[in-house]
């Protein structure tokens, strides 16, 4: 009897390869993906009432983007050996494909249009600040001060043409994850054509409520007054986010319960059991439910500004756990029953690991940290908005 | 400079008497002939297993671990006892140790019941080669799959992706690890360290490119199976007899 | 045009330093990538030979025959013809190349037996196999049945 273990595992099926680490890492980057759509929804959409959240949405994003890559390193049998990925990507593999579209949302998208954004308060924090500050912000401009009015409107057109490109590159770097799990066969957890968009619209969703979250965080420490519209609007696309992405889960839900393929008894079971408290309480009631009748109401009733902010807040704040143990169930649940249906196994997470929670811990923290340091490097609010109005 | 016929024959008289010497040396000996004298390209690797010689002893595993210094706890190849009872789905399976020191006596005789040893499948069209991010897992042109130690990464996405549970991640070089067909013996003219310490034949090492191979006429004439066909990894370890319980 | 040349000039800047970054990869992937990769399919063709060199453990039946005449004769009169030396005896690769580097001991007799030949109902029918704790009244079964030739 190994401890553990439940019925029959193939022998080196009994221990989980993709740890604790690797649920973070879409949960990462599905926070990037979400504050990157919120950003493009005013800049490409022309949602003008989200703008007060542009600037900080992107930001968001790039905090949460230079943590992403870490949990695959700490997971890595060899991390030194990852830059093989760039030098001998193997074209056939969903994997191959992350240095890439990473590099890519990171340099051509994401860092082009914070600069193409920012241009104008940099160059005047390069002429105004003094001392290691002030070598920061000389290198940040590349060496041009030109403000003239007609370089920030080609700013502004080159800015948008790029966050046009970032929306199917956000998707992109979202969607592999999705593909990495939804295109193994061998896994009926995993394996359906499903997988990569709900993995997008959960990453849009756990996106949009950070951004929020973040917002009414922001503007408490700013002491400044929270602009109820841009609020309302940005937990208006919330809900409706929300809604396809519930329908998406519960159609495969159904889907599979309906089929009843040779897989379905072996799963439903490990969702009964393994699972109940993560998958049923956790993250279909708690974590969707709960929270879509939280933004349903303001939808559906008028409720004074601070119900709306509390509702808001409690909405947004269980949504981001429900999201986490969406990620967790596939992650995890995949790996707990054995592919011959015959059996299950646990998860033993560590504590002080190198993939144990204190990592886990630290590097969910991390992102924060990063974002305060971006916050006082990059304004999202200047005193006074030069250029673009 | 100048090479008369007789330089050259001289010279090459010496090699000739140097070269008989070394290979007679060597079959003396027995040490290993020059890999040049194998080509890859006559070779096409796979397995025979047939179930109703299988005896559970767990030589074969035994022998796998000794040869390729498999780690504690983790498999190449191991093998599972079915007992299976009419109208229920589920067989009851077991592999302790993955057989390693064989099987304690069952004790459901009134059962159906037999052995099932399980390995890489050496599958052609190789799900777990096909999710590898930097190619360090492999199909040979002679048809072993195979992995590079000093390329891995340790990501792990082929264990995933493999169906038959093949694949570990080697504990101490924290790279991936599975049946490698003990390509350095058969490429030695070799059988795998299983199929030679199998009492009963059981296992048994083939090549489909060598036509007096006995797997020709053994597929014409035996009923036989893939695992989990409908995976289509076009597997080349054939097993005869194969109940449908088998997972 | 000369407007437009002036006022997107600065955006030169970021494109440079995209391209420098892609040079240095290019030159850094030109020096680093292993020789030989893609020789034969994507992975590097050095992996071949490393695998082909590592070494052997069990000699196999036909190294062992070549000196032990007797007990080779002797098995293959008998219904153990086909079981390997070293699937009883261990591995014996450094045995065969050279002898008297390592002396092999004899194999613990009952243990041995008992892992084929205990009864077990999913063995096959054909294969000989009995209760070892009624067969023998304790005798050690090599007492009666001789290993290489074990027929009585």
């Amino acid at each position: 009897m190994i401890p553990g273990v439940d019925g029959f595992m193939y022998p080196n099926e009994v221990e989980l390869q993709w740890s604790l680490l690797i649920v973070l890492y879409p949960y990462i980057t599905g926070l990037v993906a979400g504050a990157f759509i919120l950003a493009s929804l005013e800049r490409v959409f022309k949602v003008e009432a989200v703008r007060p959240t542009y600037r900080l949405a992107l930001l968001t994003a790039l905090a949460f983007l230079l943590v992403a890559p870490l949990p695959l390193q700490l997971h890595l049998g060899h991390p030194e050996r990852s830059l093989e990925m760039y030098l001998t990507p193997h074209r056939s593999s969903a994997m191959a494909m992350f240095g890439f579209v990473y590099l890519w949302y990171l340099t051509v998208v994401l860092l082009l249009e914070i600069w193409l954004d920012y241009r104008a308060d940099i160059v005047r924090l390069s002429q105004t600040t003094r001392g290691f500050l002030r070598m920061i912000y000389k290198a940040l401009t590349l060496g041009s001060d030109n403000l003239s009015p007609g370089s920030r409107i080609i700013d502004d057109k080159v800015g948008y043409t790029v966050t046009v490109i970032g929306v199917p590159s956000a998707f992109l770097l979202h969607g592999y994850v999705g593909f990495i799990f939804g295109s193994i066969k061998a896994n009926p957890w995993w394996s359906t054509p499903l997988m990569p968009i709900v993995f997008l619209f959960s990453a849009m969703v756990s996106g949009i409520a950070a951004v929020l979250l973040l917002y009414m965080a922001a503007m408490k420490v700013k002491k400044m007054a929270i602009d109820m519209r841009c609020l309302d609007t940005i937990a208006k696309y919330l809900f409706y986010t929300f809604v396809i992405d519930f329908t998406l889960e519960m159609l495969d839900l159904i889907h599979r319960t309906y089929e009843a393929d040779e897989s379905f008894r072996s799963l439903d079971f490990m969702v009964h059991t393994r699972l109940w408290w993560s998958h049923v309480v956790l993250q279909i009631i708690v974590g969707t439910l709960v929270p879509l009748i939280m933004l349903a109401a303001p939808q559906l009733f008028k409720f004074a500004a601070i119900t709306r902010r509390t509702l808001y807040l409690s909405a947004c704040s269980i949504t981001l756990i429900g999201i986490f143990a969406m990620r967790w169930n596939i992650v995890i649940g995949g790996q707990l029953f054995s592919k011959s249906f015959l059996g299950y196994t646990s998860y033993k997470m560590e504590f002080a690991a190198r993939e144990g929670l204190l990592t886990a811990v630290a590097l969910m923290l991390l992102p924060f940290v990063i974002f305060g340091v971006l916050v006082k490097l990059l304004p999202p609010w200047p005193e006074k908005e030069a250029g673009r109005a | 400079m100048e090479i008369s016929r007789r330089d050259l024959f001289s010279a090459g008289g010496k090699l000739l008497i140097l070269a008989s010497v070394g290979a007679t040396l060597e079959q003396i000996t027995g040490a290993a002939p020059p890999s040049e004298t194998y080509r890859m390209a006559d070779h096409w690797w796979g397995m025979i297993i047939d179930i109703d010689k299988c005896i559970g002893c767990g030589n074969c595993v035994r022998a796998c671990s000794t040869e390729n210094k498999v780690p504690s706890g983790y498999f190449r190849t191991w093998v599972e006892r079915y007992e299976v009872s009419e109208g229920n789905p589920n067989p009851h399976v077991e592999s302790p140790n993955g057989a390693m020191d064989g099987f304690p006596p069952s004790v459901h005789p009134e059962l159906k019941s037999f052995f099932v040893p399980k390995l890489c499948n050496q599958c052609a069209d190789s799900p777990c080669v096909q999710v590898c991010p930097v190619g360090a897992t492999f199909v040979s042109p002679d048809g072993a799959v195979l992995v590079d130690e000093t390329y891995c990464l340790g990501c792990r996405y082929c264990v995933q992706a493999c169906p038959y549970g093949c694949r570990y991640l080697h504990p101490e070089k924290e790279t991936v690890d599975k049946c490698s067909l003990c390509y350095h013996r058969i490429t030695k003219g070799l059988t795998t360290a299983c199929c030679e310490n199998c009492p009963t034949g059981a296992r048994q090492l083939v090549d489909f490119k060598n036509q007096k191979d006995p797997v020709h006429e053994f597929l014409r004439t035996n009923k036989v199976e893939v695992l989990k066909p409908y995976m289509a990894t076009h597997a080349k370890v054939y097993y005869k007899d194969l109940d449908g319980s088998v997972r | 045009m000369h407007r437009i040349l002036r006022d997107s000039g600065h955006l030169i800047r970021p494109a440079i330093v995209l391209l420098a970054g892609l040079g240095l990869f290019m030159a850094i992937r030109s020096a680093v990538v292993p020789k030989g990769f893609g020789q034969y399919g994507h992975y590097r063709a050095g992996a071949l030979d490393m695998i082909r060199q590592k070494p052997v453990s069990y000699a196999g039946q036909q190294e062992c025959v070549l000196c032990h005449d007797e007990e080779a004769t002797a098995r293959a009169a008998g219904k153990h013809a086909h079981v390997a030396c070293e699937a009883c005896h261990g591995a014996l690769a450094k045995h065969a190349d050279d002898p008297s580097s390592l002396t092999p001991k004899l194999p613990d007799v009952a243990n041995l037996c008992r892992r084929c030949h205990e009864k077990d109902p999913a063995k096959p029918k054909w294969f000989p196999q009995v209760v070892t704790a009624e067969h023998s009244s304790g005798m050690v079964c090599k007492d009666c049945h001789q290993p290489h030739n074990p027929k009585l």
